[in-house]
């Protein structure tokens, strides 16, 4: 490579070529595909066929499209901001309230309950809340059991719910990631901190919103960023759970592509989608890195 | 008092001193009630899944009379051991350690040798070579995935599970090369410049000083590749369609929407999706929670 002639350490450039280049054919190509059949009318045989920006002004004219963007805010209602301040809440409980109360035996145990539904596949936890909000499922049960059979629902077969259970189920998907997050970040804070602030009487709020909220900063950060990202990208849970169904109350790009590109044979479209979700994620990582850069130096 | 310079934890044994003659820490009432309120919100919390041990040992009957919160009549294994049957769950167990065991080989190797070159070798361009994988670590599977599906098709790769291995592996070796990268940064080079006036050659310092050396996060980094792997949907649906090479999530998948003809089926199906995973986080607990902070903030 180029570093040989260079004073720097020579020698490690070889060490790059095999991961650069894989990545370069298994992903940037991929990406240039994409980006190049979404210009393009195509069915995924024969000879893709150029209309430029056709795709693009079909997208911005279609509802499907503009309502699984809807949905995607949902989504990251449900994926980044509802765990993180839910998370906020417990880690600062568990760390400044039960763990000081009754010991950091409690806390490890509760956090590892909290963190579980994070290792199981999302299809499989798809499955179980399909399961469970069934309309004989387990939700319904409960709630006849209680005498309130008038409560009981179709959950993911109105329209007007499905999407409000989609985003409860990413809730109790997402938050074990913050919260174990936030409760290694607190181990950075001086215990003594919190001991003066109680002695100069403040309370258990005073020191949430004015030490721990403060430091954990570059967690929340980190957290919704990353979240945000992984929401634009939801999939699993929309194929497993709705289908993007009823109607399109709980459609989202993702699924929305993979429709185009696989049960509709319309790979140009679908294209045209994924290439946005892509150019909107890329923006958002961008944003986030200079950000970090600018602060960082 | 608002801070945000976080000070340094002090020695255990002054944050004992601390905590003994803090007078907020006593246990009181209030406290105990604090407590059972939080266990009883864990206990809420993970109420799906104590719902789904109990529905996966019920017979159709015994679910259709008592419904679905009731203990089952006897405990009967035989619909998980139909289930089992019907996904072919052996199978799908194989498939699923052996391409996660190949996954964790390829990304871990990949990202080695990358940030080897980045990191401890700073060879020119690094900054725009971080960027590029932190890039392509961000792109979404869907803006890639038709492509790579019409490519393995005519490269033979399709429905095999080398091909999906090495895409995987590849993907996942972006964050690595990120993370470890970072790590390497700080690597102390003395080692390395002893090594090299000793005659050690790089493969030779690689794999005899860095490997040993960065083994704490290469073992975390093989636990997450791991589960991630594992839990992959979208790669694995249009990739691996065969039911010799399809994966546990995409195999027990099919359940879905069997609720009306076989209830309790399906939640057998989702148990024997639960319980792999369990047992993982049960014996890889500690890395999972400590490698998820070495991740995400430096």
């Amino acid at each position: 490579m180029k570093t040989t002639r260079h004073p720097r350490p020579t020698g490690y450039g070889v060490f790059l070529a095999p991961g650069l280049l894989l990545s370069l054919l298994f992903l940037v190509v991929p990406l240039v595909m994409t980006l190049y059949y979404s210009l393009t009318q195509w069915q995924g045989v024969g000879e893709p066929t150029w209309i430029g920006f056709d795709n693009y002004t079909r997208l911005f004219s279609d509802a499907d499209f503009w309502a699984s963007f809807r949905n995607i805010a949902f989504v990251i209602v449900g994926i980044a901001v509802v765990p993180t301040l839910l998370g906020l809440f417990l880690a600062a409980l568990l760390f400044d309230y039960i763990g000081k109360k009754h010991g950091d035996g409690f806390v490890s145990l509760f956090r590892s309950g909290l963190y579980l539904p994070q290792v199981i596949p999302v299809a499989v936890t798809g499955l179980m809340w399909g399961w469970i909000l069934a309309p004989e499922g387990a939700v319904n049960s409960v709630l006849e059991t209680i005498g309130l059979n008038s409560l009981a629902q179709n959950w993911l077969g109105d329209p007007d719910l499905a999407l409000w259970m989609v985003l409860a189920v990413l809730v109790w998907m997402q938050l074990g990631y913050p919260l174990v997050l936030f409760l290694s970040g607190l181990q950075r804070i001086d215990p003594e901190l919190y001991e003066a602030a109680s002695l100069d009487g403040a309370t258990w709020w005073q020191r949430f919103t004015r030490i721990t909220v403060p430091i954990l900063r570059p967690e929340v950060y980190v957290v919704l960023v990353t979240t945000t990202i992984a929401g634009l990208k939801v999939f699993a849970q929309i194929f497993v759970l709705t289908g993007g169904g009823p109607g399109n109350s709980t459609l989202v790009p993702a699924y929305f592509a993979y429709q185009n590109f696989f049960e509709r044979a319309d790979v140009g479209y679908g294209s045209a989608i994924s290439s946005t979700i892509t150019l909107l994620v890329l923006i958002i990582a961008g944003t986030m890195l200079t950000r970090q850069a600018r602060e960082d130096g | 008092m608002t801070t945000h310079t976080a000070p340094t934890a002090p020695p255990s044994h002054r944050r004992k001193a601390a905590k003994a003659k803090a007078t907020g820490n006593r246990r009181t009432p209030g406290s105990y009630a604090v407590l059972a309120a939080v266990a009883i919100f864990v206990l809420a919390f993970l109420a799906p899944f104590i719902v789904i041990l109990l529905n996966s040992f019920k017979t159709s009957a015994d679910f259709r009379s008592n419904g679905s919160l009731s203990l089952p009549t006897q405990w009967n294994w035989s619909i998980i051991a139909e289930v089992w049957e019907r996904v072919g769950f052996t199978q799908k167990l194989f498939n699923s350690i052996q391409i996660s065991l190949g996954v964790v080989l390829i990304a871990v190797l990949l990202a080695l040798f990358n940030a080897y070159a980045i990191g401890i070798g700073r060879i020119r361009w690094r900054t725009p070579f971080l960027i590029f994988f932190l890039g392509v670590n961000v792109l979404p599977q869907e803006g890639l995935v038709y492509p790579i599906y019409y490519l393995f098709k005519e490269m033979g790769l399709y429905d095999g599970k080398l091909g999906y291995t090495i895409l995987v592996g590849i993907t996942y070796s972006a964050f690595g090369t990120y993370l470890l990268s970072s790590v390497f940064a700080s690597f102390p080079r003395e080692l390395i410049e002893a090594a090299s006036m000793d005659g050690a050659g790089r493969w030779t310092i690689l794999w005899r000083i860095v490997l040993p050396m960065s083994w704490p996060t290469l073992s975390v980094m093989c636990v997450f590749f791991f589960v991630w792997s594992w839990n992959e949907f979208l790669y694995p649906l249009v990739l691996l369609i065969s039911n010799d090479n399809q994966t546990v999530p995409l195999g027990l998948s099919v359940m879905q929407g069997q609720y009306t003809s076989d209830p309790t089926a399906m939640s057998a199906a989702a148990l024997l999706g639960i319980v792999p995973m369990v047992i993982f986080f049960l014996i890889f607990q500690r890395s999972l929670t400590r490698g998820m902070t070495a991740g995400a903030v430096k």
